[in-house]
């Protein structure tokens, strides 16, 4: 069934869509992650103007992260007082990446910018995750207990604040700057951000792994969901039709993935997850390095944010 | 047999008609004066249909050829070209083209160098080169030439601009139709489609009309909420999720029991 979708003004097939949206929901059911790194490239695979594709995505998380965090608060795994100061610096991050996405988009280098953001941030994100899962499921094997974690000097910075669900009492600014960097992030990619955060509340910040998701889902909601209405407002981007649909195909596949989750190992769903991610971003690395059949490209005046 | 129908309708329509100047001209019919985009819409098929009025005999010469044009509204494009940068395609330079048509078909009854000639094609706009000529290139790149076939180029392989040689059927030199399809890829607005009547690759007639393509619905509803109440429309999405986000949870609270 061909819809039409107002915003973007292409037809696409309706189950193509809710496919779409079940694939990344089965993905954010068995990690814990958005999708929307998955989502994203994959609408503009299928013809979404890049920027509607962004600006959709950020709207589309704005569900799946609200169904993520009603679970963890459920069962109090949400750091409330840690979300609301990565919260602080990603609303900032997030009005100067959606000033930057604007800007490039008019002299036409938006294009450029998300995929080499995709491509350093999923390829980085990727290794990172594959050595470390290979490396957990060795230890794992030897029986050896994963080492302790340590302070590092940017805890001490001055502002100190006691973080009681994490356990923590650091300094605020590191938080602030993780927050920024993934509101930065989440208006420039369409993305959450989650598979930036996660790493770096559990390496940078040391904040026990039980509370990270819920955490940083916590802050996606509200990161996404001003980048929504900026783009909204700033460029006439958000397609509601086609946010609607991903986020019905979404809602059924997180069901399912999280079925799936509890009959995997914690190590293999990493290992999976990071192959997956190394996939996405090689296949964006591909189109960038390899000769392009038709050089040039249209912009017209409409779709201009 | 819709064929059939339309041409007895078409003859009973010219014999109808009062008796003007003398010469040859154009009657004109449209499968749709309007098209409506729906929540549905897959592109639409339109069909031009006429007569040519005729007063005197059958005039001695070549036949009569009859060219449909049908442009869609116009708007500037930014066109870019990528080259090599650090080992990887980067978009390098551009030309921006005043003003385009979003979608143009050019149907004949023949080839176009046979139907109409170079100086018709000039004064009227009729070929996409001739109208994307007029549009111009401001630039002062001298490559300016590449980009507005890059553009002609582009618009035809996504079906924007057609060029339909030898599509127009046209029956004893009198009743003539053409089917143009629009793709789904449609911009709002007024298509004007112009009608020529040719014989020795000289326009004897002209006749032009407009096509309406706008949203309705649900669509056209976004589509104004969005451009015109941008906050509404935003925060509404954001209550579409948000609802959307509690429902699958409470959803899959039941359904796990």
């Amino acid at each position: 069934m061909q819809i039409y979708l107002p915003i973007a003004e292409v037809s696409v097939n309706a189950y193509l869509l809710l496919g779409m949206g079940g694939l990344v929901g089965v993905l954010s059911g068995m990690f814990g992650v958005g999708g929307g790194f998955l989502l994203t490239p994959l609408l503009f695979f299928i013809g979404i103007p890049p920027a509607v594709a962004v600006a959709t995505g950020a709207n589309q998380i704005v569900a799946s992260s609200i169904s993520g965090v009603l679970a963890h608060l459920r069962r109090r795994t949400v750091d409330l007082p840690m979300g609301l100061v990565l919260l602080a610096g990603g609303l900032v991050g997030a009005a100067v990446g959606v000033q930057v996405f604007t800007m490039l988009s008019r002299t036409g280098q938006v294009d450029l910018l998300v995929t080499l953001c995709y491509v350093v941030f999923l390829g980085a994100v990727g290794a990172l995750m594959f050595i470390e899962s290979l490396a957990a499921l060795r230890r794992s094997r030897k029986g050896s207990p994963p080492k302790r974690r340590k302070h590092v000097w940017v805890h001490n910075l001055p502002g100190k604040m006691k973080f009681r669900t994490s356990g923590l009492y650091i300094s605020v600014f590191p938080p602030l700057v993780v927050g920024f960097v993934v509101g930065l992030l989440a208006a420039i990619m369409g993305v959450g951000g989650g598979f930036i955060m996660v790493p770096a509340m559990i390496y940078l910040l040391g904040m026990p792994t039980k509370v990270v998701i819920g955490t940083s889902l916590f802050q996606i909601i509200f990161v996404t969901g001003f980048v929504t209405v900026m783009h909204a407002t700033a460029s006439q981007t958000v397609d509601v039709l086609l946010a609607l649909i991903l986020i019905i195909g979404g809602v059924v596949g997180a069901q399912v993935g999280t079925a799936l989750a509890v009959r995997m190992k914690a190590e293999q769903l990493r290992i999976l997850l990071a192959l997956l991610v190394l996939a996405v971003c090689l296949k964006l690395a591909l189109d960038l390095l390899i000769q392009p059949a038709e050089l040039y490209s249209l912009q017209t005046r409409g779709m201009m944010p | 047999m819709a064929a059939r129908t339309l041409r007895s309708l078409l003859v009973a329509a010219a014999l109808m008609l009062p008796a003007a100047a003398p010469g040859e001209e154009v009657v004109l019919g449209l499968s749709q004066a309007e098209i409506p985009i729906t929540a549905t819409f897959t592109g639409s098929e339109i069909l031009v249909f006429g007569a040519v009025k005729r007063f005197l005999p059958l005039p001695d010469g070549p036949p009569m050829q009859v060219v449909v044009a049908i442009a869609g509204p116009e708007a500037p494009v930014e066109v870019r070209r990528k080259e090599r940068r650090f080992g990887i395609w980067v978009n390098t330079s551009s030309v921006r083209i005043g003003s385009a048509p979003s979608f143009y078909a050019v149907a004949a009854s023949g080839t176009l160098p046979q139907v109409i000639s170079e100086t018709e094609d000039l004064r009227h706009q009729i070929s996409i080169p001739r109208v994307m000529r007029t549009v111009g290139a401001a630039s002062d790149d001298p490559d300016a030439a590449a980009f507005t076939d890059a553009l002609m180029r582009i618009r035809e392989e996504e079906g924007l601009y057609q060029i339909l040689e030898n599509s127009v059927a046209f029956d004893d030199q009198t009743l003539f139709w053409t089917a143009v399809f629009l793709p789904p890829r449609l911009t709002e607005g007024a298509y004007t489609t112009r009608i020529f009547l040719t014989r020795d690759r000289e326009v004897i007639d002209q006749y032009e009309t407009v096509i309406q393509v706008r949203k309705v619905g649900l669509e056209r509803w976004l589509y104004t909420l969005a451009h015109q109440q941008p906050l509404v429309y935003g925060l509404m999405a954001l209550a579409v999720a948000a609802f959307a986000g509690w429902g699958a949870s409470a959803a899959g609270r039941v359904l796990r029991g």
